[in-house]
């Protein structure tokens, strides 16, 4: 097969509160339309097969791996990059955290964690457990252990671990307290 | 202007207030890596770019008969497609071992040797024009292991070496080590092995090549080597170098994996210059398993004569080194596998063999720590094991016995500055050691161990005397100050660093500082970010160079304030008098002074380490201007039900002479631990063992790595002790701390269950098996149990130091029978 033979479809998609009409083949992960077609490459592709999470990004502020998921599956959609998580060029909390803390090295990973964090931090408040967790229905402490496991699919290869999970305590501490 | 700095740094701070150096500013590029803005390799796009894919081999050995391209040209969508013969010319990173071409010529050596390399309108067509290549292969036997490579001389991976399938023999010898052995109390011979593993950066290697109109050619890369690569490029793709550019982008993680010259970098210049368009390869993960220049797998047996306190009295060491199936930095990979075993603690007599195998297995080469870790794993086990033996404390046995300061080892290395002996006391007193070792209930244990690191290869990999780092800075009339530096940030910080020294100097804020790198048409010469030598270098020419601007405009300023130049200071981004602070001018002021008077203000500033001691050959490997101490305890659970090892603290001790910025050194030695905890327990590059040597899981997830669920709790602590080669007497930090932990964890294995692991990883089957070795009454022990027998050339003889040696090679005395 090749490009002339290439069945594409119109694709609307809202990254970012800003909507990209893209012109891609049914097939394109959500990854390579943000990278590829969408221009935004804030988000990171490191293996392409759902085991880094370099590519994560929010749907409706739930994380998902987006070299995992279709583009087409996501019109309509909320989808919010590293790129949108600023608002009137104010770093949000996790970033300014990620730089206070050193959460990083060389920075590849970083996008993905720091969406990772974003919507971990919502399913921790909507009271999901995780698998360390001591009890599925009733309060959850925010612990070292709890913010390990639910980042455990965020791989960081300069071994950052010791400043994101500082830098996730200090930007939603806080708010878990409120 | 002037001459190159060699060694005279300014080690400390002359007892000034430092402002920046040793504060915790965020890196300069921080807010572009949290927000995803910074510019990798893959984010860049280019009008008519074009795509590349290499066609690799699915042949671990066999001669390629044929090659058809010409389905794939035809293809629509496909504007080039080379192979071996279009770019004939070998490279490789030594000068030694100029063994590898772009796409194989005649004949592939591992499965992922590249073959032919497409550029194509996007990758999906890239991709089915590299399915419709055909090659037709002849099979040839494999080379698949040490033992294998020692004992089948035919077929030849390659034709150079020494014999066979070895490519590199080396022996040494320093002292009288017969002597040595019969001044021990006790003698040790012990076997280990350390298997191989990978970098595993998070982003795949990827470069963008653009040939123009007037025939200069651009290729950026996510590489820590763009001098090296732009030497690479002039010599395979046979152009003037002045013709060539060559820009590192930011490094998504290195570790040593992107350190060398790489097939799909010549490729894809080649292509552009073909196609007159620009071209992007992006590897995917299987194939950056390919190209791997990992940790060598290594065989090692230590035979070690010791007093009855722990002295050592000789050391004969053993490493035999798979190296996979080119040369890469395979020589000195195996020169540093017996190079800084003297370093650490006092060994009077010593002796090293090192082997380099070829094998059909992807290139290994350099990873983080380069050659130490292997048999530094081994002899920090093998003092537990000495320890045990003679009833002493393993922590107080290495503390009575560690190299002097501004000494000189056996094998002629300067070691400098030396802090060993306070990380162990730090580590020590943090963890409560004499509380827990020997006495944790059975399944909990402790171990301890140390290292040494070099801050930068005294010599650099292409013979030659010029500096190894230089610096140039602009003055902005407006106050802006910008450092051009070859050097590379490749997560390390090194951008950062260029920022802090100068700024330091300067009294300026880091952030004023513009810092423009690894790009070989604007920035000099820096090596590149390898052997831990950056922010010593890099630090040091960045250093005159900001002194220089410094005393051009304190001539400047002394003269417009009437005051002696001696009472200037630079601070808060002004220039005054230090005895009257209210006459002063700002730095923008004292710049326009001093452009007024000297016209455009730019300086330079320049490293050459200083010369070795030792002269003799192989002397090249192991010379440093300053070596970083480490030391580690670990505190491990091991259930004996499952084997499982689970390490729960870390405590770490880092001489790091001098932090330029203390949060950056905690984030390395954090980083250094985590890669030391993978390679510890689980991490191996592996291949099925059949005659096919296919790599058992190319794969991010079937390569266990640790996540933050197998990451410990780490306690630094950093021993500052200013070394006088450093920049503000700073050492390294990136490589060293990971080196203790794997023989600190393998140690409190067997604290806690009474089992040796000789080698890594320290799987839980492995575990389990020395466990019932032990119940069955045996030795308790899961490792290799010999070497194969190796013909040693004869060995080079040294005197050492204390033998009144000069670092020369004694004089090889013929043997009449």
């Amino acid at each position: 097969m090749n490009e002339n033979e290439r069945q594409t479809i119109s694709v609307n998609l809202k990254i970012n509160s800003v909507n990209h009409a893209l012109q891609i083949e049914p097939r394109v992960s959500l990854l390579d339309a943000l990278r590829e077609f969408a221009g935004l490459t804030g988000t990171k592709k490191g293996c392409n097969q759902g085991a880094c999470g370099a590519c994560t990004v929010l749907v409706d502020g739930t994380r998902i791996n987006s070299c995992f998921a279709l583009a087409v599956q996501y019109e309509g959609r909320d989808i919010t990059t590293i790129e949108g998580l600023a608002e009137d060029g104010e770093l949000h909390a996790l970033q300014s955290a990620f730089i206070e803390h050193d959460g990083f090295q060389c920075g590849y990973c970083t996008p993905g964690q720091i969406c990772s964090a974003v919507g971990m931090f919502k399913e921790f408040q909507r009271g999901l457990p995780s698998a360390v967790s001591e009890t599925m229905t009733g309060e959850i402490e925010f612990s070292d252990e709890e913010i390990k496991e639910r980042m455990s699919g965020n791989l960081c290869r300069c071994g950052a671990y010791v400043g994101i999970t500082e830098a996730i305590h200090e930007a939603f501490d806080a708010e878990v307290k409120r | 202007m002037g001459t190159s700095n060699n060694g005279h740094g300014n080690g400390g701070t002359n007892g000034k207030e430092l402002k920046v150096v040793g504060k915790p500013f965020r890196k300069v590029d921080a807010r572009a890596k949290c927000a995803g803005q910074t510019k990798f390799a893959d984010d860049i796009v280019l009008p008519r770019m074009l795509f590349a894919k290499l066609l690799r081999s699915h042949e671990p050995h066999a001669i390629i008969k044929s090659i058809d391209t010409s389905k794939a040209r035809a293809l629509p969508g496909v504007l080039a497609v080379i192979t071996g013969k279009d770019l004939p010319i070998p490279y490789g990173i030594l000068p030694v071992s100029q063994d590898e071409h772009t796409l194989c010529l005649d004949r592939v050596r591992f499965i992922g040797d590249p073959v032919a390399a497409v550029a194509a309108v996007d990758e999906d067509t890239a991709f089915d024009a590299m399915n419709l290549i055909e090659v037709e292969y002849e099979k040839l036997n494999t080379i698949t292991s040490i033992e294998e490579a020692v004992m089948i001389d035919e077929p030849r991976i390659h034709e150079y070496g020494d014999g066979g399938n070895v490519h590199k023999k080396v022996h040494l010898e320093f002292g009288d080590l017969d002597k040595g052995f019969a001044e021990a109390d006790l003698i040790r011979e012990d076997v280990f092995f350390y298997e191989g593993n990978t970098h595993l950066p998070m982003e795949q290697h990827a470069a963008v090549a653009h040939y123009d109109p007037d025939n200069k050619l651009t290729l950026w890369s996510s590489t820590q080597t763009p001098h090296y690569v732009h030497r690479a490029l002039a010599k395979v793709l046979e152009m003037r170098p002045a013709h060539i550019r060559v820009i590192a982008t930011p490094n998504g993680g290195g570790f040593g994996g992107k350190s060398d010259p790489f097939n799909h970098e010549v490729a894809v210049c080649k292509l552009a210059m073909l196609t007159g368009r620009p071209v992007k390869i992006t590897l995917t993960r299987e194939e950056v398993f390919y190209c791997h220049r990992g940790r060598h797998p290594v065989l090692m047996k230590s035979r070690i004569g010791v007093k009855k306190d722990g002295a050592i009295t000789a050391l004969d060491f053993q490493s035999l080194l798979d190296g996979g199936a080119y040369g890469s930095y395979g020589v000195a990979s195996t020169f540093y596998t017996g190079a800084l075993q003297t370093v650490t603690y006092d060994v009077p007599r010593y002796r090293f063999r090192g082997l380099r195998a070829f094998t059909n297995k992807p290139p290994c080469g350099p990873k983080r720590g380069h050659g130490t870790p292997q048999p530094r794993f081994a002899l920090e086990i093998q003092l537990d094991k000495i320890a045990d033996q003679l009833n002493l404390d393993p922590a107080e046995m290495r503390l009575k016995h560690l190299v002097p300061p501004n000494s000189l080892t056996a094998n002629y290395l300067r070691v400098g500055s030396m802090g060993l002996g306070k990380c162990i006391e730090k580590i020590v007193e943090g963890s409560d050691w004499k509380q827990k070792y020997r006495k944790l209930p059975f399944g909990k244990g402790v171990g301890i161990a140390c290292s040494s690191y070099i801050c930068g290869a005294g010599l650099p990999i292409y013979w030659n005397n010029m500096p190894h780092s230089g610096v140039q800075l602009g003055l902005d009339r407006q106050g802006g100050v910008r450092v051009q530096c070859g050097s590379i940030d490749i997560g390390q910080g090194s951008d950062s660093v260029l920022a802090y020294v100068v700024a330091e100097v300067l009294g300026i804020d880091p952030f004023d500082i513009r810092v423009v790198t690894a790009d070989t048409d604007l920035t000099p010469v820096d090596l590149g970010s390898y052997s831990s030598r950056v922010t010593l270098m890099t630090g040091n020419a960045a250093l005159q160079a900001a002194e220089r601007a410094r005393e051009l405009l304190s001539i400047a300023v002394a003269e417009k304030l009437k005051a002696p130049i001696e009472n200037l200071s630079f601070a808060d981004r002004r220039v005054f008098d230090v005895e009257n602070p209210e006459m002063g001018v700002t730095f923008a002021e004292a710049v326009v002074l001093a452009e007024t008077k000297f016209g455009t203000i730019g300086t330079v500033g320049s490293y050459t380490p200083p010369a070795s001691p030792g002269k003799f050959k192989g002397a090249g490997v192991g010379p440093s201007p300053a070596y970083s101490y480490s030391a580690a305890i670990a505190e491990a659970d091991v259930d004996p039900e499952t084997g499982i090892v689970t390490v729960e603290r870390i405590w770490i001790g880092h001489d790091i002479g001098q932090s330029i910025n203390p949060m950056l050194v905690m984030g390395q030695v954090e980083g250094g631990v985590y890669m030391g905890l993978g390679e510890a327990l689980m991490e191996e590059m592996i291949y099925r063992a059949n005659r096919n040597v296919v790599h058992k899981f190319p794969s991010l997830l079937e390569y266990k790595s640790p996540t933050t669920m197998e990451m410990c709790d780490v306690k630094t602590y950093l021993i500052e002790d200013a070394d006088p080669n450093g920049p503000f007497g700073a050492k390294e930090v990136g490589q060293g701390p990971l080196l203790p932990v794997m023989p600190a964890i393998a140690n409190a294995v067997y604290d806690a269950v009474g089992v040796r692991v000789d080698e890594v990883p320290i799987t839980p089957e492995k575990v389990l098996m020395a466990l019932r070795d032990k119940a069955k009454g045996k030795e308790g022990r899961f490792g290799p149990k010999d070497v194969p027998a190796v013909e040693w050339p004869t060995p080079m003889k040294v005197q050492t130091p204390a033998e009144g040696g000069d670092g020369r090679e004694m004089p090889r005395v013929a043997i009449h029978s």
